[in-house]
């Protein structure tokens, strides 16, 4: 029923996908709203809450955050959910603790070798993408459910990481000058311009996915498949290959998040990042995207994660004990969630029935009431 | 409109079971209802005759308690009743079937049936008496289907079949029949008139809303016609016939066109050869067997046959979304057979889906968006998609194929169904196809939509295109068509030429010839 009037609100002359679109800034308004609403309050109860280095020192936090919601929004926008990332942060960390530690290759004669650090980055990514692509491959070609697909893997995946180091972690991931390896403590300490590396990453890797999902093909391919999946496929959407690469994206970015959490902690455990998952799923969620799929974008992710960031680490500060800290974060999710439910009751509501699977001929009629000013335009 | 009060009262046996008195229905700022008064007459047949949007389905909606009017008033037995929920209704007498099925699939047939309003024993549910009704009621609708077997098992006319049974088993004094007949064929059709028949006997009063007027004219002892939430004409049967209910539809005369005249048809452009497709229910079967069919540029061909014949099957694996068993696709002298769809695509040859909520439209992305899904890839400059080639295009394809939206951002569920048909044709006919395939292509739109959807297509095979559509009514065949396919259990079983006749076609097709 709202549907047509929404359609009349929204509906901007020339907008398409990436334009000026008063329903979404609304939609996302709700999460910056409440970004709002978090910091004023940590203001007033915390002189210390809003000064330049507190700031700056949650933003690094938020950066692992949002760094796995974006990948995971790449999932989420297919109709998907990517259950490992918490699991590839950890074990991408231990890759690079085990590499800066050195590789003793006995075939070669027994040498070891220190890579240096760059191979290092690139090495955990790209176990990151190989984690991703297992995934993209046993929900894709194997047609098992996501859930189910990255479920078994989040514990495959935490199971290698924790074999590799026995369940020990590693201490020492500065590398050694003679060995030409240091370096890695660059990613969690430095700062270029007074912003940590880590929130340059997570800027740099948002507005790439940015880009790619409202400027180019992969983009609109991903909304379609992630809408409507039999509808793309017979538009020729290549929707196996769509699917595949959002695991591939998703593992690359937690991948990523994972080296710069065990450079900022000069450590690299195997247990690190246990339930970040629930967390990237959450600040998706509290963005604004459906988890249906189809709807969602970066910005709104974003806020999600500055959301939980904030007010995770603002309740730290106002000295809230751990334990009310996790029944606030989920009050806030499900708040969320309710929001969303009210945001998209109305839309839904003329296509909601053709997912029903009852077949071809279940709504040969599917205007008739749900739209009624189309008696003008078709008459 | 004053035609039947004059007949009511002439003859005096008509009783006004259920009547809306200047019902208005209005959602956000539009108007579905504009003060309209309908009465139901017991023991006999309303039809409700109207375009999409007309508002019949809201009306319905109204009269059996799912929505509420915005002003007016329902009178039930001339006394002011106002439902507050189906149930309330159902109480009272009044049952609808919805045109949206409303089945759990998980639960069998039986359980189905009797959901919501179970039989009781002392300490739980009597499924004994529950399975005997509903053995009953399939034997009532001529149909062999086990209380226990699970909907999801049924094929969707059994489907419709026990929601029809559902609402048959609430003893209702008022039925409400909305678009029953989808998905039956024709043999389901006869008995569902039959069970009609009867209960206007027992003095059930029905309301009946279908897109095909001949065959709701058969049962019709009142038509309504709705146009743009008035009523627009009142009459009782014996005084009209189809054509007085489709002018007062649309509101004028009109006709799906004729097979545009081509002096020379263009080389072979689409070469199906002894294709097989297995069917899905029962892999050692195929639904289409052997069959060979050869289509020229500046061609309509038009494939009729009933549900089941394996039209659905044939057009899904030509176009690449089902395997073939066996023979191959040709396209330009080229063998396709191997490609992906999107290979197809890029190759000239596309589909046009049967079900479009399902297998057409995006319904997440604007209209624009949906018209250029398709054709994306030539919108690319260097990474990027360039935006001014988009709307351009989109520009073109809305007035190519006349969609009628506010605006290309706007979301798609806001178009009628004609209407989101073209954006469905227009977003295939933008990647330039040599061969386009459509699938009941008028499925669920209304007449006037039809006749532009059938026009641009004729318009498309003068300027060479390839076009072929199949169909379950046998008026459509006789349009653009030059040539008609007619499908019988996967094999072609007749073919004829624009000039036939429905009769012959219907014969062909296995159908029942009914009177």
């Amino acid at each position: 029923m709202t549907t047509s009037t929404q359609g009349r609100n929204r509906s901007r002359p020339a907008a398409l996908a990436g334009g000026f679109d008063l329903g979404k800034i609304l939609l996302e308004g709700r999460a910056f709203l409440a970004l709002i609403v978090i910091i004023v309050v940590f203001s007033i109860l915390s002189p210390n809450y809003l000064t330049t280095s507190n700031v700056l020192s949650m933003a690094s936090h938020v950066a692992v955050y949002a760094l796995l919601a974006i990948g995971m929004l790449l999932v989420i926008l297919n109709g998907g959910i990517d259950l490992t990332v918490g699991s590839i942060l950890g074990l991408s960390g231990v890759i690079a603790g085990w590499l800066m530690q050195g590789v003793r290759l006995k075939a070669l004669g027994d040498v070891t070798l220190f890579p240096a650090v760059w191979v290092v980055v690139v090495l955990a990514a790209l176990v990151g993408a190989v984690i991703g692509l297992v995934n993209g491959v046993l929900v894709s070609r194997f047609k098992v459910a996501p859930f189910v697909a990255t479920l078994g893997m989040l514990y495959v995946v935490r199971g290698i990481a924790l074999l590799m180091t026995n369940g020990l972690t590693y201490n020492n991931l500065d590398g050694k000058p003679e060995l030409g390896n240091t370096g890695f403590s660059w990613l969690g300490f430095n700062r270029i311009l007074d912003l940590p590396i880590g929130v340059i990453v997570m800027v740099v890797v948002a507005v790439i996915v940015s880009l790619v999902l409202q400027r180019t093909v992969f983009g609109r391919w991903l909304y379609a498949s992630g809408g409507n999946e039999r509808a793309a496929e017979l538009s020729g959407v290549p929707v196996r290959r769509v699917k595949v690469w959002v695991y591939v994206a998703s593992g690359v970015c937690a991948a990523i998040a994972g080296l710069i959490l065990s450079s900022e902690l000069t450590s690299a455990s195997p247990t690190a990042g246990s339930s970040y998952e629930l967390t990237a799923i959450a600040a998706v969620v509290i963005g604004g995207a459906a988890l249906s799929g189809g709807r969602g974008n970066v910005r709104g992710t974003l806020l999600g994660a500055f959301v939980i960031g904030f007010l995770s680490d603002g309740l730290v500060i106002v000295g809230v004990s751990a334990y009310w800290q996790t029944v606030f974060t989920g009050a806030v999710i499900i708040l969320a969630v309710l929001l969303n439910a009210v945001q998209y009751r109305g839309r839904r509501k003329a296509p909601a029935s053709s997912g029903d699977a009852q077949g071809p001929s279940s709504e040969p009629e599917p205007a008739d009431a749900t739209s009624p000013q189309t008696a003008r335009t078709t008459g | 409109m004053n035609r039947a009060s004059a007949a009511g009262n002439g003859n005096g046996v008509d009783e006004v079971v259920l009547s809306a008195r200047h019902v208005v229905k209005t959602y956000g700022g539009t108007q579905a209802l504009r003060g309209v008064n309908f009465d139901i007459h017991r023991g006999k047949v309303t039809t409700l005759f109207g375009e999409n949007g007309a508002g019949k389905s809201t009306l319905m909606k109204i009269l059996s308690g799912v929505e509420q009017p915005t002003s007016g008033e329902i009178l039930l037995h001339g006394e002011t009743v106002s439902f507050h929920s189906t149930v309330d209704a159902r109480d009272r007498g009044i049952s609808i079937i919805h045109q949206e099925l409303s089945l759990a699939p998980n639960l069998n047939v039986r359980d189905n049936i009797f959901m919501g309003r179970e039989i009781r024993t002392g300490t739980g549910i009597d499924f004994a008496e529950e399975a005997r009704q509903t053995q009953e009621l399939m034997e009532r609708l001529e149909e062999d289907i086990s209380p226990f077997t699970p909907v999801a098992d049924l094929r969707l006319g059994q489907q419709q079949i026990v929601e029809i049974a559902r609402a048959l088993s609430v003893d209702a004094r008022i039925l409400i029949m909305d678009e029953p007949t989808s998905a039956l064929s024709a043999s389901e059709v006869e008995v569902l008139f039959k069970v009609i028949a009867d209960l206007k006997s027992s003095g059930v009063s029905i309301v009946y809303i279908s897109h095909h007027l001949e065959e709701a004219l058969q049962i019709t002892d009142f038509a309504v016609v709705l146009r743009d939430g008035n009523i627009t004409a009142t009459a009782e049967v014996r005084d009209i016939d189809l054509e007085w209910i489709v002018r007062r539809m649309v509101g004028e005369h009109f006709s799906l066109g004729e097979a545009p005249s081509v002096d020379e048809f263009g080389p072979i452009a689409l070469s199906i050869e002894d294709v097989s497709v297995a069917d899905v229910e029962n892999p050692q079967r195929s639904i289409v067997d052997n069959l060979s069919l050869e289509v020229r540029s500046r061609e309509v061909v038009c494939i009729y046959g009933l549900m089941g014949a394996g039209r659905t099957e044939l057009l899904e694996a030509v176009a690449g979304r089902v395997p073939l068993t066996g023979g191959r696709v040709v396209l330009n002298g080229a063998d396709v057979s191997g490609l992906s769809i999107s290979e197809r695509i890029d190759a000239g040859l596309c589909l046009v889906p049967e079900d479009r909520q399902r297998d057409g439209l995006v319904q997440t992305m604007s209209v624009g968006q949906n018209l250029t899904l398709a054709s994306l890839t030539s919108f690319v400059k260097g990474l990027f998609l360039s935006r001014s080639a988009e709307e351009a295009r989109v520009q073109e394809s809305i007035k190519d194929v006349q969609v009628k939206t506010e605006s290309p951002a706007a979301p798609i569920g806001a178009l009628s169904g004609g209407n989101q048909q073209k954006v469905v044709i227009g977003k295939m006919l933008a990647t330039h196809p040599q061969v386009i395939l459509l699938d009941e292509p008028s499925r669920g739109i209304d007449v006037g939509a039809k006749a532009e959807v059938f026009r641009l297509l004729a318009e498309r095979a003068g300027s060479g295109l390839a076009v072929v559509y199949s169909t379950s009514e046998v008026g459509e065949c006789l349009s653009i068509a030059h040539r008609i396919i007619v499908m019988r259990r996967g094999r072609i079983s007749a073919e004829f030429g624009p000039h036939t006749s429905k009769e012959e076609i219907m014969a062909a097709s296995g159908e029942a010839v009914v009177a």
